[in-house]
């Protein structure tokens, strides 16, 4: 990056400080400057929770059983499993389910490719970033929020985001304590994760699969993302033995 | 984008006698405002988080020159190019010149009402670069040459009969015998050919939401996923968004977010939010290798400190014009440029000017709807009426008004004479009147007695009937 | 009610009551009786400026607002047979005059002061029951001010409530606009029609008898659709079916 402001253009340069300087004459007086500064600072740093409803308050049954309730609302399929070795199951069912090919395609997420995929041989899986002809992608959640019934996915070699949205067909792994109440609990996640102020490039809040209304407002899924959203909640306090649809 | 809101008289009256649209407009009512009831009452927290939004957008306003400076700074962090356009031409310019700097042939677009009102694509199309609608509603309003009718439904005064024949028109690569009866089919098809654009895309354009000032981030709301593809799969992505889309932090757009989907869609949160900052990154196997903001401007900085400046809280959510029973009756496109409804009455002589928009801001019953269910409680119908003091000022009224309200406050001042006049008024219309107790034409009242009787005054006024009471004790 | 002075009332009667339905005025005085007060009519009120507020005449506005102020802030309460003349005083008033000022504050306590005739009875006065008598099948058109500047929405439907043998059906889309809008119906003649042919449609097909609201704005905008459609609904403001004065021809009617 030899120019910050950008490698084409220079001319926006007065734009912004006469912009700037309207806007600020419209405001402020010197004296309140530093004050406004000082707000801006403390919120920015500071990044007060505003209100957060309380429907997502409890333990992490209730707050499986909502993300579970809005996201079946929202046409999306969920199913528990109890332990890691039953995901691989679970997919190859869903797939059949579907009269789907038995092919799917993942990133580099360790808790996905290190999955005993060997127990389903007749499963084809490849990794890397979604190509045109897959039907159906898979996808690890960096976290998700039960208060609406929605996935959080992050990018990266672990995750790509064109899996999220290429595919017709989307399978998501999301672990149960990872499901937290609202979104301010995952963006705290991820300060912790990726640290203050730093985002990943992007963060895909999902919440049921494609759909549009544009027609006479009537609902059709799968306008141009995936037409199906299978979550599979690995939950080590389920009772589900074996995988369901 | 032309303008023609100086005739909505007839815009409005041409699309009162359009059965297709009128046939279309019948599914706002009961679609969306029974769908944001429903999911407004479903959330106890709904009219606190709507204080709560309306809190945040003000604090922003009052501070925005230093969260735009925060949030560029963040944007340059992150390996993202901010660029500032006072004016549509320069969006049009910086844009155009991104697109040329890489060679580009085709653009995929995420909807954004923004690029409608820079008038991105025909500065596209000038410049030979093909800009392709993806939002399927823009993808439809696109091939037949419109422009969207509603900030979030662009296509919501069609039927789908109409949509049929234009895809048989436009795609025409495919086979004549094909069923395309149903949405499904027609949703079906327009996904397979526009699959094939986005992977040929050198660029993609979306609009923005949010963008947050702690993070750098633009933030993008859809249904269909359509703006994910726009903006993954092409080597560049530009970001187009007006000043006042910033927020300070993750968590005040998050409580935006909650209030954007029930108010617009009856939805809990849309199908996907997006958070892009920044470029790919070390070891991405995809996204864009660009990342471009372009932040503008065009007018708003003037509404800053004026008695508009809460219109600038605006989210673009739609359900001021979903409930609105003017907008109900006549659509987006009556009201002649890109925003229509109460927030587009209020929006448009801001941009284009009063001496255009003048109609708008007075095509209002002042019901009040709008103002009901707005998330960020704009008092839009008063600002209609700051618009309306502003043409009366300018004396722009039309002469037929200003003549009848200067007669009218005349005798207001003289209560003697007022009293003398509405008696004679209440005995000429009864007499008129007669046996009926009604009347179907009256002189100086064709407009309301061209669709509706008058019914007749009982005779006497109740101050005549009052004094003579008081007098008989 | 017997050992306190009893409250003098203004009636503000609105210029639409005033010219074309005299007996709302008298149906007003009746129930403001009826409920305790004294009522007394300023004689020289002629209109609440709703006109020239509507259309950006704010000099005229407050020239007219100042009047009524003098005119009316002698009294107890002010009370109106009209939710947006009600909201003009109580909502609007206040706004034209800066804080601070002394017709501000006299624009305010005139505020504090002023109801629309139905929320005066029920939230002020607590009046339950009328005592009137009306065997029909009405609904009820909530007017747009009274309801959304007002919160006039109950008051009026439980007061119904009382009214011996009456039957209240609530048609589809009670809240929305009839597209009278003062100037409103004659600057857009063809949207407004638009607007109350969808209202009488909604009217007629709650199945009821007679149609009630609180506006005589509204009321003469629907039974002139109705009318010129040919519909037989009978139109009441609801002070005359609360006062039992029924006996009078309803709106556009003639007992001839």
């Amino acid at each position: 990056m030899a120019n910050p402001r950008g490698p084409i253009l220079s001319g926006d340069q007065d734009v912004r400080d006469a912009l700037l300087t309207k806007i600020r004459r419209t405001q402020a007086t010197d004296k309140l400057d530093a004050k406004r500064r000082q707000a801006v600072q403390e919120r920015l740093s500071n990044h007060p929770r505003n209100i957060v409803p309380k429907r997502s308050d409890g333990n992490v049954d209730h707050k499986v059983a909502l993300f579970t309730k809005l996201m079946t609302a929202a046409d999306a399929t969920v199913e528990e499993v109890s332990m890691p070795s039953q995901i691989p199951r679970a997919v190859a069912e869903f797939l059949r389910a579907h009269n789907l090919p038995q092919r799917i395609r993942f990133g580099k997420d360790p808790a996905l490719t290190g999955l005993a995929w060997d127990q389903t041989p007749s499963l084809e899986v490849s990794d890397g970033r979604a190509r045109v002809s897959d039907e159906t992608s898979m996808g690890r959640a960096f976290a998700a929020v039960a208060e609406s019934g929605t996935l959080v996915m992050t990018s990266g070699q672990d995750n790509p985001t064109t899996l999220n949205f290429l595919p017709e067909n989307h399978v998501v792994v999301v672990e149960a304590n990872r499901i937290w109440g609202s979104y301010e609990d995952v963006w705290d996640e991820i300060r912790h994760h990726y640290g203050d102020t730093v985002m990943p490039r992007t963060v895909n809040l999902i919440s049921g699969p494609s759909r549009t209304g544009d027609i006479e407002q009537r609902l059709e899924l799968g306008a141009h993302g995936p037409k199906r959203l299978h979550i599979i909640i690995l939950n080590s306090a389920s009772k589900a033995g074996s995988p369901k649809e | 984008m032309e303008s023609t809101s100086r005739k909505f008289s007839s815009n409005a009256r041409e699309a009162l006698g359009d059965s297709q649209l009128q046939r279309a407009l019948s599914n706002v009512p009961s679609g969306f405002v029974n769908k944001r009831a429903k999911a407004a009452a479903a959330l106890p927290e709904f009219e606190d988080l709507r204080d709560k939004g309306r809190d945040i957008k003000n604090h922003v306003l009052e501070h925005l020159d230093l969260y735009l400076e925060a949030y560029e700074r963040r944007v340059i962090e992150a390996g993202g190019h901010v660029h500032w356009a006072a004016s549509a031409a320069d969006a049009q310019r910086i844009i155009t010149e991104i697109c040329q700097a890489h060679g580009a042939k085709t653009v995929t677009k995420g909807k954004s009402m923004i690029s409608e009102e820079a008038g991105i694509n025909a500065a596209l199309e000038r410049a030979g670069i093909t800009p392709i609608e993806t939002d399927l509603g823009e993808y439809i309003v696109q091939m037949r040459g419109e422009t969207p009718s509603h900030l979030i439904a662009p296509a919501v005064h069609l039927n789908k009969d109409q949509i049929e024949a234009d895809f048989r028109r436009v795609h025409d690569h495919l086979p004549k015998d094909r069923v395309l009866e149903e949405p499904a089919s027609l949703v079906r098809e327009a996904r397979e050919v526009l699959r094939s654009k986005y992977l040929a895309a050198d660029i993609g354009i979306t609009g923005a939401n949010f963008l947050i000032a702690e993070t750098g981030t633009s933030v993008i709301v859809t249904n269909e996923g359509n703006g994910d593809l726009t903006q993954n799969l092409p080597k560049v992505h530009i970001a187009l968004a007006s000043i006042e889309k910033i927020v300070p932090t993750l968590e005040d757009a998050s409580t935006l977010i909650r209030l954007l989907a029930r108010s617009a869609t009856g939805q809990e949160i849309s199908t996907y939010t997006t958070f892009s900052t920044g470029p790919r990154r070390l070891g991405d196997l995809d996204g864009p290798n660009e990342y471009h903001v372009v932040l503008l401007d065009n007018g708003r900085s003037d509404m800053i400190g004026t008695e508009f400046q809460d219109m600038l809280r605006c989210i673009r959510c739609g359900a001021c014009l979903n409930h609105c029973p003017v907008y109900q009756a006549v659509g987006g496109h009556a009201y002649g440029w890109v925003y229509s409804g109460p927030m587009g009455s209020v929006l448009t002589p801001s941009l284009i000017g009063v001496d255009e928009a003048g109609h708008l801001p007075n095509a209002s019953t002042f019901c009040g709807r709008c103002e009901e269910v707005c998330p960020m409680r704009i008092p839009l119908p008063k600002m209609m009426r700051h618009w309306r003091e502003r043409e009366f000022e300018k004396h722009l009224t039309a002469k037929s008004i200003r003549s009848g309200l200067k007669v009218w406050n005349w005798f207001v001042a003289r209560p003697e004479l007022y009293h003398r006049v509405s008696g004679l008024a209440a005995k000429f219309i009864k007499a008129r009147a007669g046996k009926r107790g009604r009347v179907s034409n009256l002189p100086f009242a064709g407009g309301w007695t061209k669709h509706r009787d008058l019914p007749s005054p009982q005779g006497k006024t109740f101050q005549a009937i009052w004094k003579e009471r008081q007098k008989n004790g | 009610m017997s050992e306190k002075r009893k409250p003098r009332v203004g009636l503000f009667v609105t210029c639409l009551v005033d010219t074309f339905r005299p007996s709302v005025g008298l149906a007003t005085v009746k129930l403001l009786e009826l409920a305790g007060c004294k009522v007394e009519v300023p004689e020289k009120q002629t209109c609440c400026a709703q006109p020239a507020f509507n259309s950006g005449d704010s000099k005229s506005t407050r020239k007219i607002a100042t009047n009524v102020i003098k005119m009316f802030e002698q009294y107890d309460y002010v009370v109106v047979p009209s939710g947006s003349c009600a909201a003009m005083i109580k909502i609007h008033y206040p706004e034209l005059f800066t804080e601070g000022s002394g017709f501000r504050t006299r624009a305010d306590e005139l505020a504090d002061k002023t109801y629309e005739l139905v929320s005066f009875l029920s939230d002020v006065m607590k009046l339950k029951d009328t005592g009137a008598q009306f065997g029909r099948k009405v609904t009820y058109h909530d007017s747009c001010s009274g309801l959304r500047e007002l919160k006039i929405h109950k008051q009026p439907r439980a007061l119904l409530s009382k009214v011996d043998g009456l039957h209240l059906e609530e048609m589809a889309d009670a809240d929305v606009c009839c597209g009278f809008g003062g100037t409103f119906c004659v600057k857009y003649p063809d949207i407004s029609n638009d607007m109350v042919t969808k209202k009488a449609a909604n009217v007629t097909n709650s199945g009821a008898e007679v149609l009630l609201a609180g506006d005589l704005g509204c009321l003469l905008n629907i039974a002139g659709k109705l009318q010129r459609e040919g519909s037989e609904i009978e139109i009441r403001h609801i002070a005359e079916v609360l006062a039992g004065e029924t006996h009078i021809p309803a709106i556009g009617e003639t007992d001839q």
